[in-house]
C-alpha cells in the first residue's frame, strides 16, 4: 500500500498551480483533500506522473454570498459545509448532504472541488449541484469558464473540465422563498457510499410541488436528473406516476451491495420519502 | 445460582479476583507507547513485499526477476523454488480427525498457485515502498487452470481436482449418530427443516499480521518478533521447517493489536520471511497491508447447513439432524487444520437442549479461495444459528412462544453432569437461570406487547432469542492427541524481588483483551500484594514458562489458574522465610497488601521489602539451610473434562424497514456464565466486542468471490465491518457457575458474544418479517436479501 514513485509540487496560488501543471504535463493530477486520490494511489489502482498540491491555497477556501448566488471555493471542506450558516440558510441541501459524506476525519480534509472534479457517481455533492442548478467555475490559462452542472458530469469519473483547467468554485442560486430542498440516501452503514440517494428541490405551492428537481446518485454512471419524474410532478400527476416514470429516467447497474432491480426499487422509496420531506406533511422514518 | 465454591479463603482485604481494576497497560497503549512488530527497528533490517497470485488456480511458468532487481533499493528476489530449499513444506492433518487429508503446502507457491492472493515471489528491499516497486515490475507467466469455486459441486465427478494426488476434493467427513434419529423423527408431532448459510468472512485486526525475523549465523539463532497468539507453537514450527534446533529459536510477541484467531495459524508468507532471514542472515520485516490481509488472512464460516428438528405434541425436541458442508480453500491450514470448524458444528449443534436422538454430518471440501481456519468462536455461531433457527421454527410449528419453547427444552440446571447428544460432557451449566435472568432484564412480556402495538402502525419489530454453549479451557483433546505440538498446559513463574515487588511470567499472551490485567489481579491476590506491585511479562519463549498462548478462551481459566497457584506457592515460600525472621510459625502469619501480618489479628509485622532486603543482601543472617526461594512456578492443565463448557443466552430487538430491507438494531442483551469472573468490566467488554463481531457476520461481513475465484471484497470499502454508529446498546448480565477443576473456577468468556449474536439477530429479523411470511436464513442478512425474501425484488446469487 505504498504509491509508485511520483513527483510532487505545492502550489501557492491558482496561477502557480496552472504553471506547475503545464510544466508537469497533462497526466499530472491536482491534489486537493486527497481523500479519494491518495487512497487510489496507495492501492496502485491509479498511477500518475505527478501531484500538484493546491490544498494550501487559502483563497479557494471561501463561502460567500454574492448577490443571489452562494459562491463556494473549491477547497471548502465538507466539514465547512456542515457548519456554515450561509450554507444552511441558502443551500440547505448541501448542509444536509455534508454529514452523509464518509466520516468526520474524511470530511475534515475532503473538499467540494475535489469531490466534483473526481465525479464519483455515488457521491452526494455532484447530485446536489444538479438539483440546485449550480454552475461550476473553472479557471484555465485563458481565464474563467462557467459550466452548468447538468453539462459538467459527463460519465463515470468524467467531467467537462478541459486539460489544464482547474475547478476553483461553484455558484449556487440561493434558496428562494417558498422553495424547499431535501436529501436522503440509503447506505448499509453510516458513512458508506449509498446504494441509492436523492437530492430534491421544489417550490412548495398550495397546488403541489412545482419546478421540481430530482437528482439521484449511486444509480448510474453519473448523477442523474430524473426528468420524466420531474415532469410528472410539475404537471401535478400523482406520486405513483412519478415513481413509474423513474423506470425511464434511471438505468442503474448491479453492484456488490445492490442489484439494478434493487436500486430501481430504492429510488422509488426515496422519492416517496423525499417528497414527504419537501412538503413537510410527514417526517418519514429516517432513511 | 452464584455458589462460592472456593474463594472464601481468598476473600480478604486486598482481594482483586472479582473486581474491576484499571488495566495496567491501558495508559501506555492509549498514549501511543505500545510496541508492535512494526515499531521494532533493527540494524541492517530489510523489508519484504510479495507478488501474489492474481489467478485462483494457475500453473506458474517463467518468473523474470531482472526488472525487479533493477529497481533502486531492491536487494534480492526469492521464488518458490528458492524458498523450498530453505523451508520444508507442511501438511496440516490431525490424527484424531480420521481421514483428514491435505496436500503439502510451501511457503511460496512452487508449481501452481491455488488461490488469489497466494504468495508466489518475495521481493526484498531497503524499504517496503521499494519492495512494492519491485513487485510491480515482476513478470510471472501463468497458465490458468480450471477453478473450483462452488463448494456445492466440489465433489462432483466432473469437477477438476485441486490436488490430483489426493484423489478427490474431499478433505474430511464425519458422521455422528446417537440414539434413533429416524424413528424419533418419524414419531414426531411436527418436523421443521431449513437450509442455513453462514457467509465466508474474516477477522479484521486493527494491527495486521506482522513479523520481523532475524537470524544470527554465528549463534545459529533465529529470533522472531511476531504478532501471534501462540509464541511457543511458532517456535516449534520455525525450528522444524527451517531445520533449526528448537532451543535456537526465540519468538518474541510484544503488543498485539487484536487477533481473534487470525494470528494463531502458520502463514506461508510469514514462513517465507523467516526463511529469507535465515538465507540472508539479516533482520527481515513483513507487515501485511490491508489488501493482502483480506486475501491472505484466514477466512472462516463458509458453511451451508441443512437442518431438521422433530418435536412432540408437548413441544419437546425429540430429534435433530444436520448436514453441514464447508469449503476451506486449497489447503488445510497448518497446524490446527481446517476440519475443526466443521467438527465443531457437529459437536455444538443442539448443545443447550435436552434430547438424545441426533445425526450430524460435516463434509469439508477444497476450493480455490483463501484458506479458512479457526476464527473467534470457531463453529459456535454456525451451530447456534442452525439450532436456534430450528428452535424458533419448531416453536412456531407447535404454537408455542419462543421463550416458553426454550424453557421446556433447555437442559435443566440440576441435570449435571450431563452428556449431550453430540457426546459433549458438561460439568455444570446454567441455561435455566440464564434464560430467566435474560427475560427479566429485557422485560420480555412488555417487549412483546410493544411489538404488537407498533405492528398496527406499520412498524415491524422483532425479538430473537438464542441460547448457546461455549467451548473453553481446552485439554489436549483439542489438538495434542492429534499429534500437534500445541500445549494445552500453561505455566506461570512468580518472583519477588528485593523491594517486595512481584514479577509474573506467563505462557499465555495478551492481544488487547486484558489478559495481563487479570493475571496481575490473580497474582496480586495469590501472593498478597497490591496490584501496582505486580508486573506481568508474556510473549517471550526464552523467558516465560512453556505454554499454549491464547486461543479457545484459555487465558483466564488455564493461564489464570497457573498464575494463582504460582502466587499462592510464592506466598508460602515467603512465609517460610518470614517465620524464621520473626520466630513465628509460618501458619500463624500471612501476606496482606505487601506486608507480613499476624494471620489471626491482621497486625502488621514486617513489610515485604524488609524481607527482600534480608534475603537478597543479608542472607548471612538467616539460618543455614533455610529455603529462601522467592520464585515459584506452577503449571495447570484441565484433566476431568476435555473442555470447560460455558453457556449463555442472547436476545436481539430489531426493527426492519420492510420498504428498504434495512435492519436497525435497537437493543441487545446477553446473559452468560463463564464461571468465576475475575474482572467484571473486562468480561462485559469481551462479551460486547464478541457481540459486535457476531453482528458483523449476521449483517455485514462477507468475502464475496466471482465464479472464477476472484475476491471481490478485498478492501475496507467493499468488505463491511460493523461500525459504532450501527451498534445497539448491549446489556450484559452474568450467572456464575465456577468450574470445580480449578481453585480459581474461571472458564472462558471470549467466544460468548460471537457465538450467540448472529442467531439472535436472525431470529429477531424473522420475527419481524413474520406477518409477511418471509424468512431469511443466509448470512449476512443484507437489505437486498431481506427485500428478496419479501418478494419485492428478484433474488440474486452472490
Amino acid at each position: 500500500m505504498k504509491p509508485a514513485p511520483l513527483s510532487y509540487a505545492r502550489a501557492s496560488d491558482v496561477g502557480h498551480a496552472l504553471a506547475l501543471w503545464r510544466e508537469a504535463g497533462p497526466d499530472a493530477r491536482i491534489l486537493a483533500g486527497g481523500q479519494s486520490l491518495l487512497a487510489g494511489l496507495n492501492l496502485r489502482l491509479a498511477e500518475v506522473d505527478g501531484l500538484i498540491d493546491i490544498s494550501r491555497i487559502a483563497s479557494l477556501r471561501t463561502i460567500d454570498l454574492v448577490g443571489d448566488t452562494l459562491r463556494i471555493g473549491a477547497l471548502t471542506r465538507h466539514a465547512d459545509l456542515e457548519r456554515s450558516d450561509l450554507v444552511a440558510l441558502h443551500a440547505p441541501a448541501l448542509a444536509q448532504a455534508a454529514p452523509l459524506i464518509a466520516h468526520p476525519a474524511i470530511r475534515t480534509r475532503g473538499t467540494i472541488g475535489g469531490s466534483l472534479a473526481y465525479a464519483d457517481p455515488a457521491a452526494e455533492l455532484p447530485a446536489c449541484m444538479l438539483a440546485l442548478d449550480a454552475v461550476i467555475v473553472a479557471q484555465g490559462d485563458g481565464g474563467e469558464r462557467r459550466i452548468a452542472a447538468r453539462d459538467f458530469f459527463t460519465g463515470v469519473f468524467e467531467t467537462g473540465l478541459e486539460p489544464f483547467e482547474l475547478l476553483i468554485a461553484v455558484e449556487i442560486p440561493v434558496l428562494r422563498p417558498g422553495r424547499a430542498q431535501a436529501v436522503r440516501e440509503l447506505a448499509r452503514r453510516s458513512g458508506d457510499y449509498a446504494m441509492a440517494g436523492l437530492v430534491a428541490a421544489a417550490d412548495v405551492t398550495p397546488a403541489g410541488l412545482r419546478d421540481v428537481r430530482l437528482a439521484y446518485f449511486g444509480v448510474g454512471g453519473s448523477p442523474v436528473l430524473a426528468r420524466a419524474a420531474m415532469a410528472a410532478l410539475d404537471a401535478g400527476r400523482p406520486v405513483a406516476e412519478a415513481e413509474a416514470a423513474l423506470d425511464d429516467d434511471l438505468d442503474p447497474s448491479d453492484d456488490l451491495q445492490a442489484s439494478a432491480a434493487m436500486k430501481r426499487h430504492l429510488a422509488k422509496v426515496l422519492l416517496r420519502r423525499v417528497l414527504a420531506d419537501l412538503t413537510g406533511t410527514e417526517q418519514g422514518r429516517p432513511a | 445460582m452464584t455458589v462460592n465454591l472456593h474463594l472464601s479463603e481468598l476473600d480478604r482485604p486486598n482481594s482483586y479476583i472479582g473486581k474491576t481494576v484499571p488495566r495496567p497497560n491501558a495508559p501506555r497503549l492509549v498514549e501511543g507507547r505500545g510496541v508492535y512488530v512494526d515499531d521494532v527497528v533493527l540494524p541492517r533490517m530489510v523489508h519484504v513485499a510479495f507478488f501474489r497470485s492474481p489467478h485462483a488456480h494457475a500453473r506458474i511458468g517463467e518468473i523474470a526477476t531482472a526488472a525487479a532487481l533493477a529497481v533502486p533499493g531492491v536487494i534480492r528476489v526469492f521464488t518458490g523454488r528458492d524458498i523450498a530449499d530453505i523451508c520444508s513444506p507442511w501438511v496440516a492433518v490431525l490424527a484424531h480427525l480420521k481421514g483428514l487429508k491435505s496436500a503439502p503446502q510451501h511457503a511460496l507457491a512452487v508449481e501452481r498457485a491455488t488461490w488469489v492472493g497466494e504468495p508466489v515471489v518475495a521481493v526484498v528491499a531497503a524499504t517496503r515502498a521499494a519492495a512494492e516497486d519491485g513487485v510491480a515490475v515482476l513478470e510471472v507467466q501463468f497458465e490458468p487452470l480450471p477453478v473450483v469455486a462452488d463448494m456445492e459441486t466440489a465433489l462432483d465427478p466432473d469437477t477438476p481436482l485441486i490436488h490430483p494426488e489426493l484423489g478427490d476434493n474431499l478433505v474430511f467427513q464425519r458422521l455422528h449418530e446417537k440414539g434413533e434419529p429416524d424413528a424419533a423423527m418419524a414419531g414426531a408431532a411436527k418436523v421443521v427443516e431449513a437450509v442455513f448459510h453462514t457467509g465466508r468472512h474474516t477477522g479484521v485486526c486493527l494491527e495486521p499480521r506482522s513479523i520481523l525475523a532475524n537470524y544470527s549465523r554465528p549463534e545459529n539463532q533465529l529470533t522472531v518478533h511476531h504478532s501471534t497468539q501462540a509464541p511457543h507453537m511458532m517456535q516449534t514450527i520455525f525450528a522444524k521447517h527451517l531445520d533449526l534446533p528448537e532451543g535456537n529459536v526465540r519468538v518474541i510477541c510484544g503488543d498485539v493489536g487484536g487477533s481473534y484467531g487470525v494470528k494463531v495459524h502458520v502463514y506461508p508468507d510469514e514462513m517465507a520471511v523467516a526463511a529469507i532471514a535465515k538465507a540472508m542472515a539479516r533482520p527481515v520485516k513483513f507487515v501485511a497491508d490491508r489488501l493482502e490481509s483480506f486475501a491472505s488472512d484466514i477466512h472462516a464460516r463458509d458453511h451451508r447447513i441443512k437442518g431438521r428438528m422433530g418435536v412432540d405434541a408437548q413441544g419437546r425436541i425429540v430429534a435433530m439432524e444436520i448436514d453441514d458442508l464447508t469449503g476451506i480453500g486449497p489447503y488445510s491450514v497448518y497446524p490446527r487444520t481446517s476440519a475443526i470448524e466443521g467438527n465443531q458444528v457437529v459437536n455444538l449443534c443442539g448443545g443447550p437442549y435436552d434430547f438424545q436422538n441426533y445425526r450430524a454430518q460435516t463434509t469439508v471440501v477444497l476450493q480455490n479461495k483463501t484458506p479458512t481456519c479457526q476464527y473467534r468462536a470457531v463453529g459456535h455461531p454456525i451451530a447456534t444459528a442452525v439450532t436456534e433457527g430450528l428452535v424458533d421454527l419448531a416453536a412456531d410449528a407447535i404454537g408455542l412462544d419462543p421463550a416458553e419453547f426454550r424453557r421446556r427444552n433447555i437442559v435443566r440446571d440440576d441435570a449435571y453432569p450431563y452428556t449431550s447428544a453430540a457426546n459433549m460432557r458438561f460439568e455444570g451449566l446454567s441455561h435455566q437461570a440464564s434464560l430467566e435472568k435474560l427475560l427479566t432484564m429485557m422485560d420480555y412480556d412488555a417487549l412483546r406487547a410493544e411489538q404488537v402495538r407498533l405492528r398496527e402502525r406499520g412498524i415491524h419489530r422483532g425479538i430473537g432469542l438464542a441460547s448457546f454453549i461455549e467451548l473453553t479451557n481446552p485439554s489436549p483433546f483439542m489438538y495434542g492427541i492429534g499429534g500437534a505440538r500445541i500445549s494445552a498446559q500453561d505455566g506461570c513463574t512468580v518472583r519477588m524481588d528485593p523491594d517486595g515487588s512481584v514479577v509474573a511470567l506467563s505462557g499465555v499472551t495478551e492481544q488487547g483483551q486484558g489478559t495481563d490485567t487479570i493475571l496481575a489481579q490473580v497474582v496480586a491476590e495469590g501472593v498478597g500484594v497490591p496490584i501496582e506491585r505486580v508486573r506481568v511479562i508474556t510473549g517471550d519463549t526464552q523467558v516465560t514458562p512453556y505454554g499454549g498462548g491464547t486461543w479457545a478462551s484459555r487465558g483466564a481459566g488455564i493461564g489464570g489458574e497457573a498464575a494463582l497457584q504460582a502466587g499462592l506457592a510464592l506466598r508460602e515460600n515467603i512465609l517460610v522465610v518470614a517465620a524464621a525472621m520473626l520466630q513465628a510459625e509460618a501458619g500463624a502469619l500471612d501476606v496482606v497488601a505487601g506486608e507480613i501480618v499476624d494471620k489471626a489479628t491482621g497486625q502488621p509485622r514486617m513489610p515485604l521489602a524488609e524481607l527482600g532486603r534480608i534475603v537478597y543482601f543479608r542472607g548471612d543472617t538467616l539460618p543455614k539451610g533455610l529455603p529462601r526461594e522467592l520464585v515459584a512456578t506452577r503449571h495447570f492443565i484441565t484433566s476431568d473434562y476435555p473442555f470447560a463448557f460455558t453457556n449463555g443466552v442472547q436476545a436481539s430487538y430489531v426493527e426492519v424497514d420492510v420498504e428498504t430491507g434495512f435492519v436497525r438494531l435497537l437493543k441487545h442483551w446477553c446473559v452468560e456464565d463463564c464461571g468465576r469472573i475475575i474482572n467484571p468490566q473486562l468480561v462485559d467488554e469481551q462479551v460486547r466486542g464478541g457481540i459486535v463481531q457476531g453482528i458483523g457476520g449476521a449483517l455485514y461481513e462477507h468475502c464475496l468471490y466471482s465464479e472464477d475465484g476472484q475476491l471481490m471484497t478485498a478492501n475496507m470499502a467493499d468488505y463491511l465491518v460493523p461500525m459504532a454508529a450501527e451498534m445497539p446498546d448491549m446489556v450484559i448480565g452474568h450467572v456464575e457457575t465456577p468450574t470445580r477443576e480449578s481453585l480459581l473456577g474461571a472458564k472462558g468468556a471470549g467466544e460468548a458474544g460471537t457465538a450467540g449474536a448472529p442467531a439472535a439477530i436472525m431470529n429477531a429479523i424473522n420475527d419481524a418479517l413474520k406477518p409477511f411470511k418471509a424468512r431469511v436464513t443466509a448470512m449476512p442478512f443484507t437489505p437486498e436479501r431481506i427485500l428478496a425474501a419479501l418478494g419485492t425484488i428478484p433474488e440474486r446469487r452472490l
